[in-house]
């Protein structure tokens, strides 16, 4: 996936411009915020679980070697092979040559992010298999050709009836006057279509919402059975997941899941929780031959030790990105890169560097929702803040506001100086305001005064007029 | 030594330059709470754009002569969440890793406070004798809300007055798309974030919109004036003190 991050200006007035856009995201702000807050409000000790689900990411970070040779102990244990992936590259590899060796002309693929991270479609397809995303949201964006738009819901920019005209292109061998006209219907189309792939398929492929290091599990959560079938029926079930996926205990992931699809969807818990700890047992009646787990850092251990470790506590629940004004506005597709809003304003300039995605920290009015969210309690904006110092730091800050933060502070520095401008600034804003309190012109504040009025000042600077006391004495 | 706690007014720059009456009626409301009003003439800026620019070094420079200036107060308060989130919340993380300053600025950001939290929560204000008649909405300024926790305490001092009707829109705590140099540097999506606010404000059916920050209620004031709104804009200070001579902030309609 080509990097837009860098135009995240651009992108995101393309996107305010873009009406079915704007009429798509409307869902975001009535489902999820609501059902959340709803969710939320009917479990008293829902912050005591954020605090519970904070620790034991923090436990498992501190340790974080010590759970992961765990981990793979028991998933060698129990007949399974654990791969360890350092770049995306790697993973691929690794990945191809399991298909290869299992002679897979079809892979099935539950929803997973670290697939997009990796830009595994592409590259399956380049080798000579097929890929087939199976959770609706992907499937229908594998069918446009496009990256997902948000982390649990890829296909929320798009209204029901880009959908319908979707699949009336793509499922040709469907009767063209069939009639589509609820979510329903599309949904009844699409497992039908999907259900031929499930059995094709030589390779499953998902990602983890969970590993746990006690059992040698992986854990995925869905709502639409999909993941179910697609790491069951295939020979082969490769789980990809990136290492901060660890937590200790089944219980410490009980815990979690508490928090994660009430910040999610609103639901007390997905439709599905599905575990699996190896290939298929003698005596099991179903499950794959064979069970890879391919453990991914990518720039991961990295952000250990360092002031972005706490991003690695994010269980991907999308909460920020729903809460979050910019995002509601600009949508998932503006940020350039995979992982969108808040979380992917901190973890982007992690994974892909901070010169080729320094739009996102910046792009954030600090409003601070993202964290008051969280069930992680990740301080969103303080690490964004963090990727600002960085920037400042490397001289990446862009020139012009770089030279507005000196003249400023030179007068914020200056008191005297600052008063005699202060007044004369006042006096000359009042010239513009003259009368009305407001200017809609004002010469260097275009970019407010396209869109708004300035209020002008009302008087004389209070500093000014001031002849109270100023100092004990 | 007086017996009324002492208090140094944080005028921030946006009032200072923009909003003087707001200045003014802070320190009437702090008077008559019973304190004993300071205001250092050499303040400027709390540091916060350069704070929020990544600018650690020069955030700090402005953050000591901040300090110095209101140290000696028993307690400092500005009419705005943002900056005085900035001074309690904020300052303390500048000097994290400074053994020089790091307790010195604690026991400084100890005593900073938001006007009507301080009002409230502090000074046990519950009631203020100022009338204004009108039906009201106020928006929950971002910092105040989530850093300093203010939702209740404007409320509680406008409820007590003669003439106020307030009602909440929807949303109230929802961003206005300020975000300080947010504003300009995305003034697009900043736009379109105040567009939706201020579609809330008209639905709520009021004459008068009232917010704790100067920088929120500029933006909203200038959205709405823009769009040619009936709906008058103030800080909240200046009805609390009665002190509403003045045209609202970006005039009438």
């Amino acid at each position: 996936m080509q990097v837009k991050s860098q135009s995240f200006k651009e992108n995101s007035k393309k996107a305010l411009n873009d009406k079915t856009l704007q009429k798509a995201l409307t869902k975001v702000r009535g489902n999820f915020i609501n059902k959340r807050k709803k969710a939320v409000d009917e479990l008293p000790e829902f912050d005591t679980l954020r605090d519970n689900a904070r620790d034991i990411k923090n436990h498992t970070l501190d340790n974080l070697d010590l759970y992961l040779e765990e981990f793979e102990k028991k998933v060698v244990d129990q007949g399974g092979h654990v791969h360890w992936a350092q770049t995306a590259s790697d993973a691929r590899g690794q990945i191809l040559d399991i298909c290869r060796k299992a002679n897979a002309k079809t892979v099935t693929k539950g929803k997973s992010m670290i697939s997009e991270e990796i830009e595994l479609n592409d590259f399956l397809e380049a080798s000579g298999i097929t890929p087939v995303e199976t959770d609706l949201g992907e499937y229908i964006i594998q069918l446009r050709n496009e990256a997902p738009s948000h982390i649990i819901a890829p296909a929320v920019h798009l209204t029901m009836d880009q959908v319908r005209e979707d699949f009336i292109k793509a499922h040709s061998h469907l009767p063209d006057d069939r009639l589509l006209e609820d979510p329903q219907s599309l949904l009844l189309e699409a497992r039908e279509v999907l259900r031929e792939k499930f059995m094709e398929a030589d390779v499953g492929i998902t990602g983890a919402n969970f590993l746990v290091a006690e059992t040698g599990t992986s854990v995925i959560v869905t709502n639409e059975g999909n993941g179910d079938l697609t790491q069951s029926l295939p020979r082969v079930h490769i789980v990809i997941a990136s290492l901060e996926k660890l937590v200790p205990t089944l219980e410490d992931m009980s815990q979690i899941m508490r928090v994660l699809a009430r910040s999610a969807t609103g639901q007390k818990m997905s439709v599905y929780t599905t575990l699996s700890s190896g290939p298929k047992r003698k005596d099991d009646p179903d499950g794959p031959d064979e069970y890879h787990v391919i453990l991914l850092d990518n720039g991961r251990t990295d952000m250990l030790g360092t002031e972005f470790q706490e991003m690695l506590r994010c269980i991907r629940c999308g909460a920020c990105m729903n809460h979050c004004p910019v995002y509601q506005q600009v949508g998932g597709h503006a940020y350039g890169w995979v992982y969108p809003g808040p979380m992917g304003a901190v973890l982007t300039p992690n994974l892909i560097g901070v010169d080729k995605s320094g739009h996102l920290p910046n792009a954030s009015t600090f409003c601070g929702r993202c964290e008051e969210v969280c069930p992680m309690r990740i301080p969103l904006p303080k690490m964004m803040r963090h990727w600002r110092e960085r920037e400042f730091e490397k001289h990446l800050t862009p020139p012009a506001q770089g030279r507005n933060l000196k003249l400023w502070l030179m007068l914020v520095k200056r008191p005297n100086l600052y008063r005699k401008v202060v007044r004369i600034a006042s006096f000359g804003l009042r010239l513009f305001g003259f009368r009305k309190s407001r200017t809609g012109f004002l010469p260097m504040a275009g970019a407010w005064t396209k869109d708004r009025d300035m209020p002008t000042p009302e008087g004389k600077p209070f500093l000014s007029q001031y002849k109270g006391k100023q100092k004990i004495s | 030594m007086s017996k009324e706690p002492r208090v140094g007014l944080f005028v921030t720059c946006l009032v200072d330059l923009f909003r003087p009456s707001v200045g003014f009626a802070a320190v009437k409301l702090l008077e008559d709470a019973g304190c004993d009003v300071y205001v250092p003439i050499t303040q400027t800026c709390c540091g916060q754009p350069a704070w929020n620019s990544g600018d650690k070094v020069d955030t700090a420079e402005l953050a000591i002569s901040v300090i110095k200036a209101f140290e000696e107060f028993d307690y400092i308060v500005a009419p705005s969440g943002s900056c005085a989130g900035m001074l309690k919340k904020h300052y303390p993380e500048v000097f994290a890793n400074d053994p020089a300053w790091k307790e010195r600025t604690e026991k400084f950001s100890e005593k900073c406070y938001e006007l009507t939290s301080f009002l409230t929560d502090v000074m046990g204000v519950r009631k203020v004798w100022a009338e204004h008649s009108a039906n009201v909405t106020y928006h929950d300024s971002c910092a105040g809300l989530r850093e300093l926790k203010i939702k209740k305490q404007p409320r509680i001092l406008l409820n007590s007055m003669k003439g106020i009707n307030l009602s909440e829109m929807t949303d109230n705590e929802t961003c206005c798309g300020f975000g300080g140099t947010f504003s300009v540097k995305y003034s697009d999506i900043s736009n379109a974030i105040v567009t939706e606010k201020s579609g809330h404000i008209e639905d709520a059916n009021v004459d008068l919109l009232l917010a704790g920050d100067m920088g929120c209620l500029m933006n909203m004031a200038g959205k709405l004036k823009r769009q040619g709104s009936k709906v008058e804009v103030r800080h909240v200070a200046e009805v609390l003190a009665g002190m509403t001579d003045k045209p609202p902030i970006g005039g009438k309609a």
